[in-house]
């Protein structure tokens, strides 16, 4: 392990998060706030820490994959440690283990809050509050890549294990640029829907909020009762518009540009990412269209906006679907395991990983028949080869063992079943809420110390996909010389 | 610029390493192995497929490629990846294979064929005996030798400043390799046991200073070549017309047969190299060189330190694996030659040429010895050099004018035309005004 190069590299990451609380200081000097001066605290108190990280000299620059994980990991921790200062110094949020839970979800894009009046913040805190969303969507190291290109050709190490998705590829040879194509497609993304949302009405300022929101897939809204607060059907579409292009790869959009425009309708992940959803929302409609709403229309407006919101893993709510029938219920609990497009901001476990395991599970039963066949695994015209078909399976494991790991610690609280269960599948997913206490109209406030760390860790590591959190934990992993 | 490589073997490899920071690249290659780590150690685009198939081409971009270079092991896979890349829209092409004639009929921009080059190469380096490597500038008129300093050679313990008294003013010591460091030594150095030196001079300077430094100055009479692939061949009839007796050795009863029609004034002998008795009944203490050249680094390595034991006054070996490099040195092998890193070394100099003429990575491309012609509007024409802000780490080491060669002083100027060689450590100079420009950065 380099660690002289990890800690300048997290010295790195820090500062961009030091400049990523600018925009957060502006927004409270324009709104004339009393606690403007928590940011500058708080940028002062990172760029203490960051600087003479940065300072550090490293003797060896070749950088491991191990080493990449490392930076990710730790980077991350530290990101959402320092994130909660401002939450933590203006009072907002007076506990800090509060403030960690709020600023992690805010990051790993999961909007699961333990706030219960948010409309009475200040500005500023709002707006912080909802900018981790856009910065940790995309990527903090995607970020850094973006700015300092001086990471270099070590960048892919670290890419690769924040993006998410099976083998994120580039769209071109040098990684900065890859970096920058996607935070320009990102922003130009952001910008639109801002614009949309104004003229759909919306003040400016809840507009940002939403957008960060939308675009990071995160699900952190201004006000208590989140988008279903402004009851209007064109907000709700051109939101479930966005959270549906955020939850899809952005490689795509980038092909799109290059001009091949059917690019999303050749790709098989995009074509099942767009079934799950069309199948699910047909079900929910025709489900809750006698039981709950009375008309088709507002059982379609419902149910769409709620599926795509949970399947993006975004977590913004319309309507209070605790009330819906079980069936319903369960389809949402289902597709809160299945998530965004390998490549997008969203969380849990991607298309393209349930669409392989599904190919596998045909493999496996076709072998039965055929014991002597020989049977590749195919995406569109591809062959897969047999180790990413392997990692499949076992990131399917280790998803499972970290969901059931999680329950067993908020079986603690002793809540209900829907609870304990929903609250870990909704923050390993990065998707928010869940059921019961921690459901639609609910929020986190009420669950023990313990189960906020421990929930706070799991958005972590679900938002990494799982192996740099379980890497570092690994004694191991440490070892000087490992044998 | 944008660079599609096809095959990522260890000429590929070192291509794209060297070629990645200022320029896009994209690497071809059918093994997985291969491209897994290209991607994972450099900043490059990896596509899995045949360089041959028109639409593994289309999706490296080769539409907006200015450069195709394909070096697979195969010459027929790297003519037909050319020759697709030409008519897909590829601005310039480069193949390394053999048949360097068909290079104006193909409409190639470059054809590079490692065993001619790596057989060139070996002969230019006879002549030195004392010279562990041997490169040319100015079309052969400077030369640059790596010498390796020994306990009994005058050289250790001398100052720099010392040895135009002693020897002959008329060299320059650019670069010392002491260890892992990498000196641009001034004046008051002091050389020491165990360094490697560059030397750089006019071509008959250069000999007799290699004469003057070395123990015992010996005319090269017979040689023996271990291995009897293409590289053999081509030297072979390259030292025949320096007036050298060779000695083949070829395991491979066949392949003496075919030897032996090719080369009918060279001794073929059946047999293996690394066989201690059979080189001593073939006499090696007599022999001035060994070269071991089979197809296998370690055996290659292996031979050269039986032979050198047995008595053998020089011995080189092939060696394809880069990383073998330094340690093949330190052993004792006098001279190793690797004929990937002389067709990368070709390819890079091609590729940075906008106006460099050579251009010679040393030392894993720590350091880069270049070769410039001066244009009009240089700003450093006419300058004392003594009065050019030069950076740390760089130093004008030859300036070749018409006839004559100078090693420059700080009252000499740079004129129009000149062709001036520059050392530089750790840089990037890929124009002459970059040393006066480049005051930035790590400067």
């Amino acid at each position: 392990m380099n660690l002289r190069l990890v800690f300048k590299s997290i010295g790195l990451l820090l500062i961009c998060e030091a400049i990523a609380l600018i925009p957060s200081l502006i927004v409270s000097l324009i709104y004339k706030e009393q606690n403007a001066l928590v940011f500058f605290d708080t940028i002062g108190i990172l760029l203490s820490f960051a600087v003479p990280l940065c300072m550090i000299s490293i003797k060896n620059k070749n950088m491991y994959a191990r080493d990449g994980y490392a930076i990710v990991a730790l980077g991350w921790i530290f990101m959402s440690l320092f994130g909660a200062l401002p939450f933590y110094f203006s009072g907002a949020i007076p506990s800090f283990i509060d403030a960690f839970f709020e600023t992690s979800s805010g990051f790993t894009t999961t909007g699961a809050s333990i706030l219960t009046n948010i409309e009475v913040l200040p500005r500023g805190i709002l707006f912080w509050r909802s900018f981790t969303h856009w910065i940790g969507g995309m990527g903090v190291i995607v970020l850094t890549l973006a700015i300092l290109p001086s990471l270099g050709a070590r960048g892919i190490q670290m890419m690769k294990a924040e993006s998410p998705g099976l083998n994120p590829g580039k769209l071109v040879p040098k990684v900065g640029e890859t970096a920058k194509i996607l935070y320009g497609i990102y922003i130009v993304i952001t910008i639109v829907e801002i614009f949309l949302l104004r003229l759909a009405g919306m003040p400016l300022f809840d507009a940002f909020i939403h957008t960060f929101g939308t675009v990071g897939t995160g699900g952190f809204s201004s006000m208590n009762a989140s988008v279903g607060a402004y009851n209007s059907v064109i907000i709700e579409i051109i939101i479930t518009v966005f959270m549906f292009l955020s939850g899809a790869n952005f490689a795509l959009y980038y092909y799109m540009i290059k001009g091949n425009l059917r690019a999303p309708f050749k790709d098989s992940e995009f074509k099942f990412y767009f079934g799950i959803i069309a199948v699910s929302v047909l079900l929910i409609t025709l489900d809750i269209n006698a039981n709950i709403f009375n008309n088709i229309w507002e059982s379609l407006r419902y149910s769409s906006f709620q599926v795509v919101s949970i399947v993006t893993t975004t977590g913004y709510v319309s309507t209070d679907f605790e009330k819906w029938s079980m069936f319903s219920k369960i389809i949402i609990f289902i597709l809160m395991f299945i998530g965004g497009c390998a490549g997008s901001t969203g969380g849990a476990m991607k298309n393209i990983r349930i669409l392989l395991l599904f190919k596998i599970m045909k493999r496996e039963l076709l072998q039965i028949i055929h014991p002597r066949a020989v049977y590749s695994v195919r995406l569109g015209k591809k062959a897969v080869d047999e180790r990413t078909l392997s990692e499949v399976l076992g990131f399917f494991f280790m998803y499972i063992i970290v969901f059931i790991a999680g329950v067993l610690i908020i079986s603690l609280d002793n809540m209900d079943w829907g609870t304990t269960i929903s609250s870990v599948a909704a923050t390993l997913g990065n998707i928010g809420p869940g059921f019961g206490i921690v459901g639609a109209v609910g929020n986190y406030s009420s669950l023990s110390d313990i189960s906020k760390v421990a929930l706070s860790l799991i958005m972590i590591v679900g938002r990494l996909e799982i192996y740099p959190i379980l890497l570092i934990s690994l004694p191991s992993f440490w070892k000087r010389v490992s044998i | 610029m944008r660079i599609i490589i096809i095959g990522a073997g260890k000429v590929g490899y070192f291509l794209a390493e060297n070629l990645c920071k200022q320029n896009h690249v994209t690497i071809i290659d059918r093994n997985m192995n291969a491209l897994r780590k290209a991607e994972e150690n450099l900043d490059v685009l990896c596509i899995k497929g045949s360089g041959v198939s028109t639409s593994v081409l289309l999706e490296a971009g080769i539409k907006q490629a200015n450069l195709l270079i394909a070096v697979t092991s195969t010459d027929e896979v790297n003519m037909v990846c050319c020759l697709t890349g030409k008519k897909l829209g590829a601005a310039q092409t480069i193949a390394a294979q053999e048949l360097s004639l068909l290079k104006e009929e193909l409409d190639l921009d470059m054809v590079v064929n490692p065993e001619q080059a790596a057989a060139d190469e070996i002969a230019r380096s006879m002549n030195f005996s004392t010279a562990m490597n041997v490169e040319s500038f100015a079309k052969g008129r400077v030369r640059l030798v790596e010498i390796k300093i020994t306990k009994d050679m005058a050289l250790a313990g001398m100052k720099l400043n010392d040895i135009p008294s002693r020897f002959s003013s008329q060299i320059l010591i650019g670069v010392i390799v002491r260890g892992e460091d990498i000196i641009i030594p001034d004046g008051e150095k002091v050389i020491e046991e165990d360094d490697s030196i560059y030397v750089i001079g006019k071509s008959s300077n250069i000999y007799s200073f290699c004469k003057l430094v070395g123990k015992s100055p010996v005319k090269l009479k017979n040689v023996m070549i271990m291995g009897g692939g293409r590289i053999a061949i081509y030297l072979a009839n390259l030292l025949m017309e320096m007036d050298i007796k060779v000695k083949i050795l070829e395991i491979d009863k066949e392949k003496c047969i075919e030897l032996s029609e090719m080369l009918p004034e060279s001794l073929i002998i059946n047999g293996d190299g690394s066989d201690e008795e059979l080189l001593q009944s073939e006499n090696i203490s007599n022999m001035d060189a060994f070269i071991a050249m089979t197809g296998i680094d370690e055996e290659n390595i292996m031979s050269a330190l039986i032979a050198k034991q047995n008595g053998a006054k020089k011995v080189i070996a092939k060696i394809s694996r880069l990383n073998y490099v330094n340690v093949a040195q330190n052993l004792g092998i006098d001279s190793v030659i690797s004929p990937k890193l002389i067709t990368s070394n070709q390819i890079l100099t091609y590729v940075s040429r906008n106006n460099v003429e050579t251009l010679h990575r040393i030392i894993e491309g720590k350091a880069e010895i270049i070769e410039f012609i001066v244009e009009r509007n240089s700003k450093i024409i006419n300058t004392k050099l003594k009065n050019l802000k030069l950076p740390k780490d760089v130093i004008i080491a030859t300036i070749v004018r018409k006839s004559e060669i100078v090693i420059p002083h700080g009252d000499d100027t740079i004129k129009e035309g000149d062709r001036v060689i520059i050392i530089a450590k750790n840089k990037n100079i890929t124009e002459l005004n970059d040393i006066i420009s480049n005051n930035r950065g790590k400067a």
